[in-house]
């Protein structure tokens, strides 16, 4: 009997890739963000509101990954930027490989910004890297307050918070001020933009620190 | 969910390795999973046993070391564990700068297996 000791990081393969997708999207210039939230939160309705707002201004692209269709793709498309659907086949979250493979396939001359719009779950896609410069979670008001302390890793790591469909305030249970002490526990340092993807409230707010971030990135690369 | 491929990812390290290491029988693969990853010991368990058919694996045994979350804090140096609700701020001093220094593991710490007999 031999025993071997590996300590090795089980991602590490994802992580290796991870780190190459940083390198290209950073000699391009392109801001490369990492857009994750439970299924039916409102992230391609976000999508689009931010689409419609700074699409003259930035020229934007998405990577969309999906489980089997593409009807997030599809919505996006007709917004007019270009979109890279990634099927994952029932695959719960987008790893690093994927998106360098859809990455190939865009057009990259002036694009300042790509989101990846992750496969719907507040578990597995927390631990893939894609090489993103940031993360940014979307949480509904019609989902309740306990996703926050429920799923602590993905929230803990999110650059930016979107609290969609504040529009349904009245009819939850949602408490929006309780939404945001649990985030200065978990994650202090979280921008936190409650807005409505569907009556466009709070999208202003958002996209201009959205601009002030996609122009940082122009700047230092 | 993202338990498979965990347990996938494991198992092709742990392919190569004994491969290298002229290893024709894995018996026990542990594995140090953090509380922060969410991965379910059962599913890790359900994932090993599915994937475990093959000459090298079958009959191995995954052992599953869990460790829970501890925060560092960078204002005052204390190292303390969050309560129940994950609030991730220094008990000590109120500060919210905190590092969290465990729980986020998710490695393949070592294997055991037997040897080919004779030269490979």
């Amino acid at each position: 009997m031999v025993q071997v000791n590996l300590q090795t990081n089980i991602l590490g393969a994802n992580e290796l890739i991870a780190r190459k997708n940083r390198v290209s999207f950073k000699s391009q210039g392109i801001l490369v963000i990492n857009l994750m939230s439970s299924p039916g939160s409102g992230k391609t309705t976000i999508l689009e509101r931010t689409i419609e707002r700074l699409g003259e201004q930035v020229k934007i692209a998405v990577i969309e990954g999906d489980l089997y269709t593409d009807r997030d793709a599809q919505r996006i498309e007709q917004k007019g930027v270009q979109v890279i659907q990634i099927n994952t086949e029932g695959t719960c979250h987008l790893d690093a490989g994927m998106v360098t493979s859809a990455y190939e396939k865009i057009d990259k001359a002036d694009l300042d910004l790509l989101f990846i719009e992750n496969v719907g779950n507040l578990v597995c896609p927390a631990e893939f890297d894609l090489g993103e410069d940031f993360r940014v979670v979307v949480i509904s008001t019609t989902e309740g307050n306990d996703k926050i302390p429920k799923y602590p890793l993905i929230f803990h790591e999110a650059k930016a918070v979107l609290v969609n469909k504040v529009d349904l305030l009245p009819y939850t249970e949602f408490n929006l001020q309780e939404c945001q002490e649990d985030l200065e526990k978990i994650n202090p340092s979280a921008q936190v933009f409650p807005l409505s993807g569907r009556t466009g409230e709070g999208i202003e707010i958002w996209c201009e620190w959205l601009l002030g971030e996609v122009r940082a990135k122009g700047r230092n690369s | 969910m993202h338990e498979l491929s965990l347990v996938e990812g494991m198992m092709d390290i742990v392919r190569e390795s004994a491969s290298q290491n002229n290893i024709k029988r894995v018996t026990r693969v542990k594995m140090v999973i953090g509380e922060l990853t969410m991965a379910l010991p059962d599913s890790l368990q359900f994932a090993f046993s599915a994937l475990s058919q093959d000459e090298l694996f079958r009959g191995a045994e995954l052992e599953i070391v869990q460790l829970s979350v501890i925060c560092h804090c960078e204002e005052c140096g204390n190292d303390f564990r969050p309560e129940d609700d994950y609030i991730f701020r220094c008990p000590g001093c109120g500060n919210g700068q905190v590092i969290i220094s465990q729980g986020h593991e998710l490695y393949l710490d070592s294997y055991e297996g037997d040897e080919a007999s004779g030269p490979s």
